[in-house]
């Protein structure tokens, strides 16, 4: 519990309507997109950075723990305030500050939702390509404290590879601004990507500066069917090889594309192994098209059963459609998912989904497998009924093994959802105790008191 | 409304199954496209925040505190999460199945016990007492709101309502006949559900849709004792009287062995198609009944939509731009019929941004909470005013309310319609 005056100091930085302590209040910001509950004494809603540095300011005078949040998509329970204290909540600080043309560059706050950010770049004719699935429902903010990716990312990169320059207010309420528009800088330590993917363990990024890129004028996209997974693995390569760089190539397993078909009925090969979605962008119309058909045969000569390329929008929608089914498909099949995000480097993805199989028939549950082959980064999904007691205590298993897998085949935990609370047990598997050490003294000199999200990313040192 | 109880604290209420909320995953995308939550940025004006509440209300860790029944309350019914959710997820009808828990535990003091009980349901009152039309004549706005328990009502909302609440007209009832023939050979026998906004405000609007129903061959058969749809009642959390009125409405129609049943208010018209769904589902026998009764029902534009339409010989020559009622568009799925009505009546159709997101009326919302719907209303106007259109249309009293009082707040040379009119327009000849 906060005290009163607590409460009113923060009220008044940024008024009473912003600071929200009822307990209906506290039970919404309780939770994100995974299990984990705990609710926070408080939330604040800050408008301005200066208010944020003020907020702080309170904060680390009290000691309070700090929670930062965005729109609570995240998937590792990283923005869930497990030590109470104050979620600091950016949604209000929503706007796209400046659109710079000449630089192709745009300022925002960090609250915009990255949907709404995109929209008003691309009415710009500008691009911003970083595409994580929760892209109408995360803020910048978030995928910056979380580098999100997205099935563009193949051909585009991840969202740290746009930030150019972010505001950051530190643990004690200092502002910190770092980057700029100048695209090459070598004066300092790149303090800017040590923010990017920190959780919100560092610090609380109130804007963010990121590069765009003119928008590609022409899509053109192909659906291949495997009757083995290690085809469509082999295809992967064989493009990439080819010399072209599609904008995504996205993987459907078996197990995936037959539960879509239970639930959705999009007459999508049941009998294939694999399917694999592909889709090359770019500005000149020829190109884009030689290379949709170049993919199409590299497909069939790799061993793909059929290849269908999208000729009109309408078509292009249709092949979009099973993949963006998975998880309503998924969700009717059982009430629960444990939804992983392991990555592997990508010759070892048929090896990998061989065993995610085996890992599913030991402990009797449905694993999905699906995810953006073209960069390794794969979403086993755990389907299961957390009511059901022994299914929780099978499931804690199989996802355990599942983590083994990844690390024994030279891959990680989280190719883009985070470490949060939720992968924290399984951090040995893949840091090294230098790696641990190394950031829990970075820690100490961004958030002496420890403050700021503390318990996540990385176990806390104690001392 | 399926439901079970197996809650000690909610011991003989219905409450809603657990099926209905369980596969939540709780991943936001619902947010999205929540117009409370889009103005308040606020976790509990989001669905998934009312979802949250409500499982904590029902697993007994919330009281049905003040707090708790003011979020439900917020919600406009505009039905975009249910849409959304990519699990299932209805979270707009749990909002109204928490007002209804919130309703069974402690009816709510609003003005339901003065006028939904006493006045809505009364065949014979509710020509001169409809409401908040009937009070505020009556009464005048700035007694209405006090009445209403809105004690700190600003000078800017006692003005608002004012210009929204439009001059009584004279209704639907004393001027449309119970019988008007078809023009020439009779095609069809349609029954006409008169709402009661359609009734005592929109007259106009009725009596158009009677006439270009008759103009195409439809029989069209008005009875004047149906009573309100019960949409109010479920809004307000009183499904027992929604429930009565259903009845009485079913009663009353089913009658007339119509080929169809056809409504001009999109709101009307997903209750009356609701009858067949959650109204009785407790009751086997009522419920086939009621289904029979749903499955006719149709909205003027979809029922148009569905037979031959004559040519109007007198088209159009304006820019006209499409506002979705929510209970149209997602209560109905019925969006391409009225563009379609526009372009048969010779207007030259303008889309604006979002036609489908929420205007804020949400029945009597801007009046319970007007800054919430003031808000919303101003983005629907922003998008409005782009177009450079002279009539919006929309088949929705209450959206029509609102939309004629965002043409005033922004000061557009616009005017407001529904799109039945422009059709009737088109076949009279009657400009002026
Ligand atoms: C259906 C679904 C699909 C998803 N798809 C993808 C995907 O394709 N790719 C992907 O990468 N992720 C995906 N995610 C995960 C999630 O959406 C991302 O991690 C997203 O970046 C989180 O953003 P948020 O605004 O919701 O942040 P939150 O969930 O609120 O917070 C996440 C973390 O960021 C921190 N944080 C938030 N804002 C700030 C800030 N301003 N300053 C400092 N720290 C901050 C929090 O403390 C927390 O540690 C998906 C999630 C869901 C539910
Ligand atoms: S209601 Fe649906 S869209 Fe909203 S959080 Fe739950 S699952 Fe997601
Ligand atoms: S019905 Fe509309 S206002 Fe209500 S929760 Fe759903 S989206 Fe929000």
């Amino acid at each position: 519990m906060l005290s009163e005056s607590i409460i009113k100091e923060l009220e008044q930085i940024v008024g009473s309507e912003n600071v929200l302590t009822s307990v209906e209040d506290l039970v919404t910001y309780s939770y994100d997109g995974t299990l984990v509950e705990h609710c926070p004494d408080a939330i604040v809603l800050p408008n301005n950075t200066e208010q944020v540095s003020r907020v702080m300011q309170v904060c680390y005078r009290e000691k309070l723990p700090v929670t930062p949040r965005g729109m609570g998509s995240g998937l590792a329970a990283a923005s869930v305030p497990i030590n109470g204290g104050v979620s600091v909540c950016l949604t209000r600080m929503n706007h796209v500050l400046n659109l710079d043309m000449e630089n192709m560059m745009v300022l925002v706050e960090a609250g915009v939702v990255t949907a709404d950010l995109q929209s008003q770049v691309e009415a710009a004719g500008l691009f911003y390509p970083p595409d994580p699935s929760s892209i109408k429902h995360s803020t910048i903010g978030g995928n910056v404290a979380c580098n999100a990716g997205g099935p563009r990312c193949l051909k585009y990169g991840v969202t740290g590879d746009y930030v150019m320059g972010l505001t950051v207010v530190l643990a004690d309420g200092r502002i910190l601004q770092i980057g700029g528009k100048a695209i090459k800088n070598v004066t300092a330590y790149d303090l800017k990507s040590l923010f990017v993917g920190s959780e919100g363990t560092l610090g609380i990024v109130t804007q963010v500066l990121l590069r765009l890129v003119s928008k590609p004028k022409f899509t053109r996209t192909a659906m291949a069917v495997y009757p083995k997974i290690e085809d469509a693995s082999v295809t992967v390569n064989n493009v990439l090889l080819a010399g072209i760089l599609p904008a995504t190539m996205e993987l459907m397993d078996d197990t995936t594309i037959g539960t879509i078909e239970e639930y959705m009925h999009l007459g999508l090969p049941t009998q294939a192994a694999a399917i694999l979605i592909i889709e090359a962008d770019g500005s000149d119309e020829s190109v884009v098209t030689q290379d949709i058909e170049k993919i199409g045969g590299i497909c069939r000569q790799s061993g793909a059963a059929e290849v269908r390329v999208a000729q009109t929008e309408a078509e292009r929608n249709e092949l979009w459609r099973g993949r963006r089914s998975v998880s309503p498909s998924l969700a009717r099949r059982r009430p629960n998912k444990l939804g992983e995000d392991i990555s592997v480097p990508r010759a070892a993805i048929p090896e990998a989904i061989r065993r995610i199989k085996q890992v599913g028939e030991k402990y009797n549950l449905p694993i999905s497998v699906f995810g953006h082959a073209g960069d390794g980064n794969l979403h086993p999904n755990i389907l299961y009924d957390k009511r059901n007691a022994d299914e929780n205590a099978r499931v804690e298993k199989a996802s355990q093994e599942i983590f083994g897998i990844a690390t024994e085949l030279g891959g990680t935990l989280s190719g883009e959802h985070g470490v949060g609370l939720l992968k924290l047990p399984y951090l040995g598997l893949v840091e090294s105790p230098i790696e641990i050490e190394l950031m829990q003294s970075i820690k100490r000199t961004f958030d002496p008191q420890g403050i700021l999200n503390a318990g996540k990313k990385f176990p806390v040192n104690l001392q | 409304m399926a439901m079970q109880s197996n809650q000690t604290v909610f011991q003989g209420m219905e409450i809603p199954d657990e099926q209905q909320y369980l596969s939540c995953i709780k991943c936001g995308l619902c947010l999205s496209v929540c117009p409370t939550y889009r103005e308040s940025f606020k976790e509990a004006d989001s669905p998934r925040g009312r979802l949250m509440l409500l499982r904590k209300a029902l697993a007994g860790e919330l009281k049905l505190s003040h707090n708790l029944t003011d979020k439900m309350y917020r919600c406009l019914d505009c039905l975009a999460c249910n849409a959304i959710c990519p699990v299932g997820i209805k979270p707009a009808d749990l909002a109204l199945q928490a007002r209804y828990l919130i309703h069974q535990s402690e009816p709510q003091p609003w003005i339901k016990p003065l006028i939904f009980k006493g006045v809505f349901p009364n065949a014979n009152l509710m020509e001169t007492a409809m409401l908040p039309m009937f009070l505020y004549q009556r009464l005048g706005v700035q007694s209405l709101v006090h009445k209403l328990g809105i004690s700190n009502a600003l000078p800017a909302q006692l003005r608002d309502s004012e210009r929204m609440l439009p001059r009584l007209s004279r209704s639907a009832k004393s001027r449309v006949s119970e019988t008007t023939p078809a023009c020439g050979q009779r095609k069809y026998r349609v029954a006409f559900f008169l709402g009661c906004f359609q009734n005592l405000v929109f007259s106009d609007a009725s009596a158009a849709t009677v006439r270009v129903m008759a103009e195409n061959g439809c029989e069209v058969v008005m009875p004047k004792n149906v009573k309100c749809c019960g949409m109010p009642h479920l809004g307000y959390g009183d499904v027992e009287t929604a429930r009565a009125l259903a009845k009485h409405n079913i009663e009353t129609l089913e009658k007339l062995d119509a080929d169809v049943i056809v409504t001009d208010c999109a709101t009307c018209g997903s209750t009356l198609k609701e009858y067949g769904h959650s109204f009785f589902s407790d009751d086997a026998e009522y419920n086939s009944r009621a289904r029979a009764f749903s499955a006719k029902v149709k909205d003027v534009s979809e029922f148009l939509g569905s037979i031959q339409l004559r040519e109007p010989e007198h088209p159009n020559k304006i820019r006209v731009t499409y506002h979705d009622p929510c209970h149209l568009r997602r209560g109905q799925n019925v969006w391409k019929q009225p563009r379609q009505l526009l372009q048969l009546s010779g207007a030259e159709l303008i889309e604006m941004r979002e036609s489908d997101w929420c205007c804020g009326s949400a029945g009597t919302q801007a009046i319970t909470h007007y800054r919430d719907s003031m808000q919303i209303l101003a983005r629907k106007m922003q998008n409005v005013a782009r177009t450079d259109a002279t009539v919006i249309a929309s088949g929705c009293p209450g959206c029509q309310m609102q939309l004629g009082l965002g043409v005033q707040r922004e000061n557009l040379p616009m005017q407001v319609m529904h799109p039945i009119q422009l059709l009737d327009r088109a076949y009279r000849g009657d400009e002026k």
